[in-house]
């Protein structure tokens, strides 16, 4: 495990990234394939992102500790309860890492890791996380508006929803082993949905690279709608023109609908969702419509009665 | 035993002192106590069977210290979900108990293991008459039986916990059964 520099670096002393990039592939042609195998990651959870700007999504709720945020996890790719992530995700490799976009665009491509970092600035946010199980967090997360990555792919006029696949990997994720879902993870928001600049790309959280745990190298983070519609550890994203069916929404049908989203004033069949526990505090508190994020949101569901669309 | 017994406790109490129990400790301790309650409750479903296997008849004379620590679990869940979880918000619970239907069948599960508590004296064993006192505590079956189902309908999806207990009872009970069957056989026979 590596430590994070805990005293903070002038701007001035950081290594430009480009030039990172290039000692890296310097080093990386002379050394060999081999040897590079060998050589540490670029980075690694818990080490600094570089580059990475404050930006105005801030929230008068105090934040949720890296401890919490990092060992209270549901990625059912790494285990059922909440401790095992943390645990046992240790085994994914999140370096080489590809995401194929791809689907109803003009544009396809497939990204390295390294090179979807770069697609637009970095800049962190803070957002609200809630679960439909009931608990809630708040959470700094790092990344940029996914519209940044669709705009750069330009999705044709076929393109109704983007779909995002998780990893399948058994060996690299435990979890995958048992057939408790029906792998590889899969998730989907409309298109509109997708574009709405508070829908996030992660690549961090905390100022640091994302932690296994939480989705790494790339996750997408949807504040509006309950945790299990941000797919982690994306390896597809596809445009399609059909509305595609998720992986919980397969499993069960009644309790999982597409769309998701926070709302206290439709029930989950076994939850109430009146209330949410913030993790660490010891009251519950109201849940907010859409989260909180309302006057942002709501106009996308404007005549969409969400009972029938939960 | 005794002591052993409150083992899990102990490490829940000081788990809670020092800070150990995680990011959502009030989730941890219903979750421990729950499971506690239902592990308790088939070990004492267990004491029957083990006795008559065993042929080890003073096995009997643990059963009711256990079954009072299933009820002891089930009070600490039953009060953890009344007091952390909902901190006395009586129509959140009224709801929970009617809409919900993991808690609408796990609340009267914990509600019939009281007059099994109440009657587990030997005065009022012997104000019960060993007949009555024995139907009544056979409500443990349903009690058992509820238990299992209500973590059954509690998980999103990874039923194998609940499983293992639901596979357990139903060995414990199926011994009853045949137990029940055999001595119907003997007595047709024997007539």
């Amino acid at each position: 495990m590596r430590t994070t520099c805990s005293p903070p670096i002038a701007p001035s002393e950081i290594t430009p990234r480009d030039r990172y990039y290039d000692r890296r592939r310097f080093m990386q042609t002379a050394a060999g394939a081999a040897t590079a195998a060998l050589l540490p990651r670029w980075v690694g959870a818990g080490e600094k992102l570089p580059g990475v700007r404050k930006s105005g999504y801030v929230l008068p709720d105090a934040l949720t500790s890296l401890e919490d945020v990092t060992h209270y996890n549901n990625f059912y790719e790494f285990g059922t309860d909440k401790e095992s992530p943390s645990r046992t995700a240790g085994s994914l490799k999140t370096r080489p890492w590809t995401v194929a976009v791809e689907g109803d665009v003009q544009k396809p491509k497939v990204f390295d890791i390294d090179e979807l970092l770069k697609v637009a600035p970095l800049e962190e946010r803070i957002y609200r996380l809630r679960c439909v199980e009931g608990w809630s967090m708040v959470v700094p997360w790092v990344g940029f508006p996914l519209a940044e990555l669709i705009k750069r792919v330009e999705p044709t006029g076929n393109a109704k929803f983007v779909e995002f696949i998780t990893l399948h990997d058994p060996i690299q994720m435990p979890g995958q082993r048992s057939s408790v879902l029906d792998w590889p993870y899969r998730e989907a928001l409309r298109l509109d949905e997708a574009m709405h600049p508070l829908t996030l790309l992660v690549f961090g959280l905390y100022g640091e690279v994302l932690p296994n745990q939480n989705g790494a190298p790339v996750r997408v983070v949807v504040p509006w709608k309950y945790g299990f519609k941000s797919a982690k550890s994306i390896v597809r994203i596809r445009f399609v023109e059909q509305q595609p069916v998720s992986t919980w929404t397969q499993a069960v049908p009644s309790e999982y609908g597409f769309y998701a989203n926070v709302n206290p004033e439709v029930d989950h069949p076994r939850w109430s969702q009146a209330k949410e526990r913030r993790l660490g505090e010891f009251f519950k508190r109201p849940t907010l419509m859409f989260n909180g994020y309302a006057e942002q949101v709501a106009h996308l569901y404007a005549g969409m009665d969400l009972k029938t669309f939960f | 035993m005794f002591l052993a017994a409150l083992i899990p406790l102990a490490k829940l109490s000081t788990g809670a002192v020092l800070g150990t129990l995680g990011a959502n400790p009030i989730e941890k301790i219903i979750r421990t106590t729950g499971y506690w309650t239902l592990s308790f409750l088939l070990i004492t479903l267990a004491v029957t069977p083990l006795r008559i296997l065993l042929r080890q008849p003073w096995l009997v004379r643990l059963r009711r210290m256990l079954g009072l620590f299933a009820f002891f679990y089930g009070t600490l869940h039953f009060t953890g979900y009344l007091v952390l979880d909902q901190f006395f918000d009586w129509p959140a619970i009224l709801k929970d108990i009617a809409k919900r239907p993991f808690i609408t069948v796990g609340f009267p599960s914990f509600v019939l293991l009281i007059p099994l508590a109440v009657t587990s004296t030997d005065a009022m064993m012997r104000r019960l008459g060993g007949k009555r006192w024995q139907r009544l505590h056979r409500l443990v079956y349903v009690s058992a039986a509820g238990g299992v189902i209500h973590y059954l309908w509690l998980v999103k999806k990874d039923i194998s916990d609940p499983l293992r207990f639901a596979t357990l009872l139903t060995v414990l009970l199926g011994f009853r059964a045949i137990v029940l069957l055999r001595r119907r056989v003997r007595a047709v026979s024997a007539a």
